[in-house]
């Protein structure tokens, strides 16, 4: 954190200066080791079994906070007699379908009742629930984001006493069981007294009195089993009551300025704004049909109706009524996956002809940089809206493949465009940063030249397209011609201004008049709202985004600085950090509170719960939506209210977090028979995305060394923000790989000279920082060294090096299709990187001496 | 103001300029010469003689500025406006203010008013002048023809017409109305990558036109 998000890190420094404690838990000892109380250095790709380890630690202590167990998370709840754990089938779940490679949840509800999923996986149960049929089965990882999920009719069975041996609490006991402090010990390579410290720190660390916050960043989701990674800090913090309270939760540390914001508002092809699921296509699918199938009957999804009728109003404007479905028809429908990385395979295909990138560089910072360029390769033509001239816009030119002779510029038929974008100063609009706050930032000064801001791009691209298909009369061209798209411009550009699509994104009533609250949404069409969760950032027509009153003038919440979503609430599911009779677990760690003089909520933040729900509120049966929450549901978006230790529904690979071995690794499974997730995300073989063999397979040894990516200070991600900055180009001049002493001596590499990594996608050079900052640990009882590659470079800019991403390969998360490049194995060996063919010789040498074929780590 | 000052060597000057963008108000070149100041105001500007009659006996203060530094002024001082903003690099949030002077970004530092930052910045957000004002930036449109080995200019409407043409082929090309007898209604035709760096209302326009023409792959470094 003191690394990539080094202002935010002053917050850590405060609460250390304050008391408490920090643990740093990196392979690498960074800046934020340095600065922390503890820093555990642990095996890439194993903090399933650190956190399992710690979650064990809690339940056998007794460690877990009892009273917030019981009252606001599923762990009372019994499911089902024929949910099999990874402990009876040797690590998988029931459900498993081996030959489409997926699951069926079926078998991990809850006794009595079904829950839908409202984050993750909300299609799984879509024939179940609407009696028809899907054609999507292929990939169902696709809507996540925030939300609950769905409680069917009739009630979960509950022991409250957490004693029923096959409630949530029990199954968890017994599935955590065997991550002990020797497998942490073995599998994680942290020794026993570390990781006992860490246990101690954390828990006591936690309850009424006290409580302990988990940060990560793309460190826990770049796997396999990412999805999963959060939840297993998702099941601890659960367990220790360290959600919805001041000083708790897991902080996602996100490294773009809107990274956050492109989430809610997505450039995502499984979400629509506000998390609402892009539909997938079914048969005879109407709007009704989709709201049955993916909203929950209980809790604020209750209400999605609402939302995506005012979506679609949005959108569509006049054209949207209640006859026509508000238009739902419009929206096109997904089958299967349709990520980034099945867009490459769809380049390759030829069936994506056409490419934009705004503000992206996927030639250096995709897994398997290779194939993304191999994609673009094959487009018609190809749109780059950035700064400079970034690799994904010259790799026609003077890429990799050129210099291998894999490809000849001449041969190549992608029509290319660059067009200049405009900078953050040169335009206006609200980012959102990685708190959900939006924050406005205003124009400065026009943008030079040609350089134009991404809202004047795709504007005026809408505008010339709907003018050239004005006199269409084809039914596909409708939704276009139907859309909303009349925008004022100013100045000599036409800019369109961005304050009016922030005031269609907040929404207004049938008058027009700004909504104030997403509870005034209708589903009657007589609301237009293009963002739910941020109805309420232009309430009373005012740009609440761009408030601006001094911190120093504030209290410790800063309400007035910007606005958060939803509601202005900093911290989520608050309701929480009070007891169920309303009061404060602690005066220490108050934040909201029921006041029982007033019949209403209130706090430090504004209260994330029906403002006058009293803690003793009961719903009548049969209940829907936020009407169905009880007094004590502090979890509003889940469908039964509950913080779920056990998910039932909406994650593909399982309802409680497992270890599984990276996709390439050199290490076997120490806890199961199951060597790798069995449903994670395989695309298609080719050439040039070949697997490795893994733990005791022959050839794993060839490619003995655990790797792993990261970022460092003075750099952003695929370098177009600051490898053309000479200032930062000379913080960071050169790409450089960290190993161990001891991995120097046993490969003879020097400090400062060159080492090659190679990999079996690709071969890359860099610069040898030798440093006792990449511990050597022992893992399964021998000597394991960790490879460490900043991902920042590529061969355009002030400062220039290969990409760390020709090494990685193209195995995701299945829920939510990210690649694995926090853990995956290379060798490594001195000197500089063949040049021309000799570099695709040497891998291919390396496959052949692997025995790797198309097969290899496809295995379930 | 005292003009007689012994001037820094030009050299170490243009270090400063180039290492902190220091800028020395006009007039203070090397040109004065003590002689035209007469002897005793010469004498009183050296260093020593400073040091020794004035108020800094250590010489680590006043006695051993120079005139040039002492001119020295922030050039956020001569700033026609403040313009308040959002560093772009991660998402913490960090507040900027952007200084303007004759209708140019003249600097870009922290906003200490930021409840989030106040007014720290991190080397990348220091360096945010550089990343909107440097010279790597590209302020034309480019174009690679099919096949082609350069680049060609291409003027902005010319590019927006053509890239609006394309997009209307390729969408017609990768149409689906139906997919294994399921409605789809989309095309898989165009693609679009990015949304990161952007702002909300950017990808607002992007994910409601794509999703109008009914593109489905629409992606960002969220997933990446």
């Amino acid at each position: 954190m003191a690394e990539c998000h080094p202002v935010g890190f002053q917050w850590v420094m405060e609460a250390k200066a304050r008391g408490a404690k920090v643990i740093h838990v990196d392979p690498r000892f960074t800046r934020t080791s340095a600065l922390a109380d503890v820093h555990v250095p642990l095996r890439a790709g194993s903090d399933i079994v650190f956190l399992g380890g710690i979650i064990n630690h809690v339940l056998q202590t007794d460690g877990y906070f009892r009273d917030y167990v019981v009252s606001y998370t599923n762990g009372p709840v019994v499911l089902r007699e024929d949910f099999r754990d990874t402990e009876d089938l040797d690590g998988v779940f029931s459900g498993l379908d081996p030959e489409s490679r997926s699951y069926d949840n079926g078998s991990w509800q809850y006794q009595g009742t079904e829950m839908q999923a409202a984050s993750g996986e909300r299609d799984q149960e879509y024939p179940k629930r609407t009696g028809g049929s899907s054609v999507t089965e292929a990939a169902r990882g696709e809507s996540h984001g925030s939300g609950g999920a769905d409680l069917g009719e009739g009630e979960a069975e509950r022991d409250e006493t957490l004693s029923h041996p096959r409630c949530v609490f029990q199954v968890l006991k017994r599935h955590y069981a065997r991550y002990t402090p020797e497998v942490v010990e073995e599998a994680c390579g942290v020794p026993r007294d570390l990781f006992r410290q860490v246990c101690d720190l954390v828990t006591q660390n936690s309850g009424r009195e006290r409580t302990t916050a988990f940060a990560y960043a793309v460190g826990w989701t770049q796997h396999t089993v990412g999805v999963q990674y959060i939840r297993a800090a998702s099941v601890l913090q659960t367990l220790l009551g360290n959600i919805g309270r001041p000083g708790g939760g897991i902080l996602a540390l996100r490294g773009h300025a809107s990274i956050q914001g492109s989430t809610d508002i997505p450039t995502l092809f499984n979400l629509l704004p506000g998390y609402i699921p892009m539909p997938h296509a079914h048969q005879r699918q109407d709007l009704d049909a989709f709201v049955r199938a993916e909203a929950t009957r209980k809790g604020y999804w209750g209400n999605m109706r609402s939302y995506l009728v005012s979506l679609l109003k949005a959108y569509w404007g006049d054209a949207a009524v209640a006859e026509n479905d508000f238009c739902f028809d419009y929206l096109p429908r997904l089958t299967g996956s349709h990520s980034t990385y099945e867009t490459v395979m769809a380049q390759l295909e030829g069936t994506c002809k056409g490419y934009f990138l705004v503000g992206e560089n996927p030639a250096v910072g995709s897994a398997d940089a290779k194939m993304q360029r191999l994609g673009m390769a094959a487009l018609d033509w190809l749109v780059v809206r950035d700064f400079s001239l970034i690799e994904s816009a010259t790799w026609w030119k003077d890429g990799p493949e050129i210099e291998t002779g894999e490809m000849r510029t001449e041969d190549i038929g992608t029509e290319v465009f660059f067009l200049p974008a405009a900078a953050h100063t040169e335009k206006e609009g609200s980012f959102t940063n990685t708190q959900r706050l939006l924050q406005w930032h205003h124009q400065a000064v026009e943008p030079p030249g040609e350089a134009r801001s991404d809202l004047w791009f795709t504007y005026h691209l809408g505008r010339l397209v709907r003018e050239k298909l004005a006199r269409s009369t084809d039914p596909m061209d409708r939704p276009l011609l139907d859309l909303t798209w009349e925008y004022p411009t100013r100045g000599e550009h036409a800019e369109p201004d961005a304050g009016a699509v922030l005031a269609e994104i907040n929404g207004h009533d049938a008058d027009g008049v700004p909504l104030s609250s997403y509870q005034q949404l209708e589903d009657d069409g007589s609301t237009a709202c293009g963002c739910w969760i941020y109805c309420g950032v232009h309430a009373d027509g005012v740009n609440q985004a761009a408030r601006r009153t001094p911190g120093q003038e504030q209290d410790w919440v800063a309400a007035e600085w910007g606005w958060a979503w939803p509601a202005n609430r900093r911290i989520l599911y608050n309701r929480a950090s009070a007891d169920p009779q309303g009061r404060p677990w602690s005066e220490r760690k108050a934040l909201v509170w029921w006041d029982e003089d007033e019949g209403s909520w209130r706090g430090h933040d504004v209260p994330d719960f029906e403002a006058d729900r009293s803690p003793g509120h009961r719903p009548p049966p049969g209940a829907k939506g936020p009407e169905g929450l009880s007094g004590i549901d502090p979890f509003i978006m889940q469908a039964d209210g509950k913080a779920w230790l056990y998910v039932p529904s909406g994650l593909t690979d399982g309802p409680l977090p497992t270890h599984y071995e990276p996709q390439d690794s050199p290490f076997p499974n120490l806890l199961y028979g199951q060597q790798r997730n069995p449903v994670r995300h395989l695309l298609p073989p080719h050439p040039d995305n070949r697997y490795q063999p893994s733990g005791e397979e022959p050839g794993s040894e060839v490619f003995p060394y655990v790797a792993t990516t990261y970022r460092i200070t003075e750099h952003h991600t695929a370098g177009g923000m600051s490898r053309w900055q000479p200032y930062l180009a000379e913080l960071q001049p050169e790409f450089f790989c960290e190993v161990s002493p001891g991995l120097a001596a046993e490969r003879g590499l020097e400090h400062t000279g060159w080492a090659t990594v190679v990999s079996a996608r690709g071969v890359i050079e860099a610069r040898v920082l030798v440093t006792d900052r990449m511990a050597p640990l022992t893992v399964q009882g021998r000597t394991l060294h960790q490879v460490g590659m900043p991902y920042h470079w590529g061969p355009n800019g002030c400062t220039t090096g290969d990409a760390a991403n020709e090494l990685v390969h193209m195995s995701l998360d299945p829920n939510t299709h990210i690649q694995e490049t926090k853990a995956f194995a290379v060798d490594i060996r001195p000197g500089r990187r063949p040049r021309g063919p000799a570099a695709l010789e040497l891998v291919r040498a390396y496959r052949a001496r692997a025995g790797i074929d198309e097969r290899t780590g496809t295995e379930l | 103001m005292r003009e007689d000052a012994p001037q820094e060597e030009p050299e170490l000057r243009a270090v400063a300029v180039r290492a902190y963008g220091v800028r020395a108000p006009p007039g203070n070149g090397i040109t004065e010469r003590a002689d035209v100041m007469g002897v005793r105001t010469w004498i009183d500007s050296w260093p020593v003689h400073r040091q020794l009659t004035g108020t800094d006996p250590l010489g680590r203060g006043a006695a051993a500025k120079s005139g040039t530094t002492a001119r020295l002024t922030p050039r956020v001082a001569s700033a026609d406006r403040v313009v308040k903003s959002v560093c772009p690099y991660c998402a913490v949030g960090c507040g900027q203010n952007v200084y303007v002077e004759d209708g140019r970004v003249t600097q870009i530092e922290g906003d200490p008013d930021s409840p989030i930052s106040r007014g720290r910045l991190c080397p990348k957000g220091s360096a945010s002048l550089q990343l909107t004002t440097g010279a790597a930036r590209e302020h034309d449109v480019l174009y690679r023809r099919p096949h082609g080995t350069e680049w060609e200019r291409l003027d902005l409407d010319s590019a927006m017409d053509m890239i609006a043409d394309r997009v209307i082929e390729a969408r017609r090309a990768g149409w689906q109305w139906e997919v294994d007898g399921a409605r789809t209604r989309r095309t898989l035709g165009v693609a679009s990558l990015g949304g990161a760096t952007l702002d909300n209302e950017e990808n607002y326009l992007i994910k409601k036109l794509f999703t109008a023409m009914g593109a489905v792959q629409i992606e960002n470094q969220a997933r990446v």
